[in-house]
């Protein structure tokens, strides 16, 4: 009988390696994006001072997912929470984990003042033009012409508005002497992580930053591998990945 | 740490905003999140004009919703944090307060209530009784300690702060915009001259020790994925509040020994029932009051016995019967009848009580 | 058992609320018993200013009462919103010169006092103590003070204005003794 050869799963230190199997659904960015951010906190060694919140919808699944200490908040309010511990507890690195409905519609108050006020934190908005825990709805990101349970016809941009663009938002009110702001995207792993670190950084300076992480979902797309790879470029054509404001994120 | 600035007893001359700032100063808070409505919005002004010799904090955040969930935070960092609203702003901070009935954070908030529904009036009322009591989707595992003027401001401000702690359920103040804005003599203590020792705050996260070696990391969830297991959490939470019930009730009566019409009132429509009786105990005729201190969790035993020693009872509120609503719940089971008088989002003075109880003499109140 | 209850009103910007803090700082100070409940709405500036004022020997029970012993109209709409406060017991105190109307209510007597106009014409006053004057004349029409109370009230509350302008403090002081005299002469002729 041949021997079964098995080796431990390569998990960051940051992530928890109790969960197990992921709960996120098969091809979900979820796993990718929340992997390359516990290999940013590890590669700055700061896990013993992080304090990860996340919101409600799909990211709320992050909620023990990784080995640090979390609040899983309601919806939209996981950056007033983060705040009011980093404002409480100034050793805090505070990261605000959520998509794009909790980010730019039911709590993007929140993102505005957080960013007016350079709240010393983190918010990482998970884009995946949809609400993926509620059914797949339209979202404020969702595609033109995308179909989704709320727009079974496509996105009429004529009746919804056109697509938000957080990251250009954030990055036209936000003080750029004090704020990171990026776009990234599931596609390049390593670039999502050294974008985390980089926020992380410029956090750790005293400042605020913001990175949207264009990702997938390709059960709510009804999408296989290939095409959900297609509508990800899609979506890279669309949001551009990039840094918008660089802030203190220099080491 | 900050610097308290009672340090002996002050006697001095405020309005009730300014007694709740120096209230939260003596019980050590330590971080104020806030958004302004009128009327507790001096709370907010005299905590931050007391900054600079208390150096404790304060964030003045972008709405409710906000000034909620910010405190949640503050709290889970460990600091002594509160907050103070009323009328819409009680409503939309409700998601916050939900939040900290669900995971046991010792959330404390002054609420200083305005006329409603909506934004209605920036003066007065008790409308906001049943939604600081029940708020929220949930059971309401909450304290609410209704304040009769100053003195009481002062005092229950600082007992808030300990309940909360001690008990870890949301703990609220409240008041209304007269006593926010009225001003009347009050004595400023520091707690510790009572025999009052703050109970420690924790910090629910980045606690003692470091993960991995001496504690795994905190995962703090506010989901279930199963009925039962939500009801299994519940459950415990209902055990843990009645047993709280019992030590934290309070109540107060005034002349209600032997009185045959017992009006019952809280706030500061007590203070007017009081004026009444002596008003009415002086033309002879035996009127008492019970006013819940605490109209959640309410003292049911005295008030089912004084209600059941009184001949007829009259429920008076600046609402339409928010309080009487809770208050019958508990008297299930008794007959003695009962008469109202509401005036919504309106002042009940004492001339408004004595023609009613005479009236209630003249024409019995039915079963 | 005494408690003397005292219903202020005028326009926005006519100093209502200040000479009804003067009041009850003054009570405070003198040992009594003090409830002020300023009326406060949507507007900041503008509108009937009230003041609510109970100065009383034992404890105040209610603080906002349904009828006042004494009050004071200061404008035609000052009358027509606190005409509710009067009852056969209340004494209305009102500025014949700034109100077109009268009080008509039911009460035991009505102050008609020319108080507004006088300040503008008598150089030793000036508009701007006009409710000095007032204050003048609620003293005079509740005993509950004495006008040494009130003067220390006004020291703790303007004494650095008054030092900074002296003829402030003689404008002041002026005021209140007209206020006095005022009344006196028209409870005389009553």
């Amino acid at each position: 009988m041949a021997e079964v050869l098995t080796l431990p799963p390569n998990l960051p230190k940051s992530q928890n390696a109790e969960v197990g199997a992921s709960k996120f659904c098969p091809g979900c960015g979820h796993g990718i994006t929340l992997k390359a951010l516990a290999n940013a906190v590890d590669e700055l060694d700061i896990k013993q001072k992080t304090v990860f919140g996340c919101d409600i919808g799909c990211s709320l699944l992050s909620w023990n997912y990784l080995d640090l200490d979390t609040v899983q908040t309601h919806h939209g309010r996981t950056t007033p929470v983060i705040y009011g511990v980093t404002r409480a507890n100034p050793e805090a690195i505070g990261i605000a984990y959520m998509g794009d409905g909790g980010g730019l519609a039911i709590g993007s108050q929140h993102l505005v003042n957080a960013a007016v006020r350079s709240e010393r934190m983190m918010i990482v908005l998970v884009n995946n033009t949809n609400y993926g825990m509620t059914g797949g709805q339209m979202s404020p990101t969702t595609m033109p012409g995308q179909k989704t349970e709320t727009t079974p016809y496509g996105r009429d941009c004529e009746v919804t508005g056109r697509p938000a663009k957080g990251a250009e938002m954030v990055a036209a009110i936000a003080n750029p002497e004090k704020s990171f702001v990026a776009r990234s995207s599931v596609s390049n792993v390593r670039k999502l992580q050294s974008t985390f670190k980089k926020g992380l950084i410029n956090v750790q300076n005293g400042g605020f930053s913001f990175i949207e992480v264009l990702s997938i979902c390709p059960l709510n797309w009804r999408t296989n591998n290939v095409d959900t790879l297609e509508r990800l470029k899609t979506m890279e054509e669309f949001f551009e990945v990039k840094e918008f404001l660089q802030g203190k994120s220099e080491q | 740490m900050v610097n308290k600035l009672i340090k002996e007893d002050t006697k001095m001359f405020l309005t009730g905003n300014e007694v709740l700032a120096y209230a939260a100063n003596a019980a050590e808070a330590e971080f104020m999140y806030g958004y302004p409505i009128t009327p507790q919005n001096e709370i907010m002004h005299t905590w931050c004009k007391l900054l600079p010799k208390t150096e404790a904090g304060f964030l003045q955040t972008e709405d409710e919703i906000s000034a909620g969930f910010s405190t949640l935070g503050g709290i889970l960092a460990g600091k002594r944090a509160f907050t103070a609203t009323a009328g819409p702003g009680n409503v939309i901070m409700q998601d916050a307060q939900s939040m900290a009935e669900m995971m046991r954070i010792p959330f404390v908030c002054a609420v200083m209530q305005r006329g409603g529904p909506s934004t209605a009036t920036v003066i007065y009322a008790q409308q906001e009784t049943r939604l600081t009591c029940f708020g929220g989707n949930g059971e309401g595992f909450r304290i609410v300690y209704s304040t009769a003027g100053h003195q009481d401001l002062y005092d229950y401000m600082i007992k808030a702060f300990n309940t909360a702690w001690k008990y870890r359920f949301p703990t609220y103040v409240l008041a209304d915009g007269y006593q926010g804005k009225m001003r009347e003599p009050v004595m400023l203590y520091d707690p510790a001259s009572r025999g009052i020792s703050m109970v420690p705050t924790e910090k629910a996260l980045l606690g003692p020790g470091q993960i991995g070696i001496d504690r795994k990391s905190v995962h703090m969830r506010n989901t279930y994925n199963m009925e039962e297991e939500l009801m299994e959490v519940l459950e415990g939470y209902q055990k843990d509040y009645d047993k709280m019930a019992e030590e934290v009730a309070e109540y107060e009566e005034y002349k209600a020994e032997d009185a045959e019409i017992l009006i019952i009132a809280h706030g500061i429509v007590a203070r007017s029932a009081r004026t009444a009786i002596d008003e009415l105990r002086a033309k002879g005729i035996k009127a008492g009051l019970f006013r819940p201190i605490t109209i959640r969790p309410l003292a049911v035993k005295p008030l089912r016995a004084a209600v059941s020693r009184a001949k007829q009872i009259l429920f008076t509120e600046s609402a339409n019967g928010q309080l009487a609503q809770m208050v019958l719940e508990k008297l299930y089971g008794l007959n003695t009848p009962y008469s109202t008088l509401y005036k919504m989002g309106v002042g009940v003075t004492g001339d408004d009580l004595v023609s009613k109880v005479e009236s209630m003499i003249k024409e019995p109140a039915m079963i | 058992m005494s408690r003397t209850k005292i219903v202020l009103a005028g326009e926005g910007g006519q100093g209502v609320q200040s000479i009804a803090k003067i009041l009850v700082e003054a009570g405070y100070e003198a040992g009594k018993q003090v409830l002020y409940i300023p009326n406060f709405g949507v507007e900041q500036r503008g509108g009937v200013s009230i003041a609510f004022c109970q100065i009383a020997d034992e404890t105040i029970g209610e603080p906002r009462f349904s009828k006042g012993d004494i009050i004071i109209m200061l404008s035609d709409r000052a009358i027509s919103r606190c005409e509710t406060y009067v009852n056969e017991n209340s004494t209305i105190v009102y500025d014949t010169s700034v109100c077109t109307i009268k009080p008509t209510v039911k009460c035991k007597q009505v102050i008609g006092i020319d108080a507004n106009k006088i300040a503008n014409e008598d150089p030793s006053l000036g508009a701007r103590v006009f409710n000095i004057i007032i204050l003048g004349v609620l003293l005079e029409a509740t005993h509950v003070l004495e006008l040494s109370d009130i003067k220390n009230a006004m020291e703790k509350a303007l004494g650095k204005k008054f030092d900074a302008k002296p003829e402030l403090r003689t404008k002041n002081y002026n005021a209140l003794d007209m206020g006095i005299k005022l009344l006196k002469e028209q409870q005389a002729l009553v």
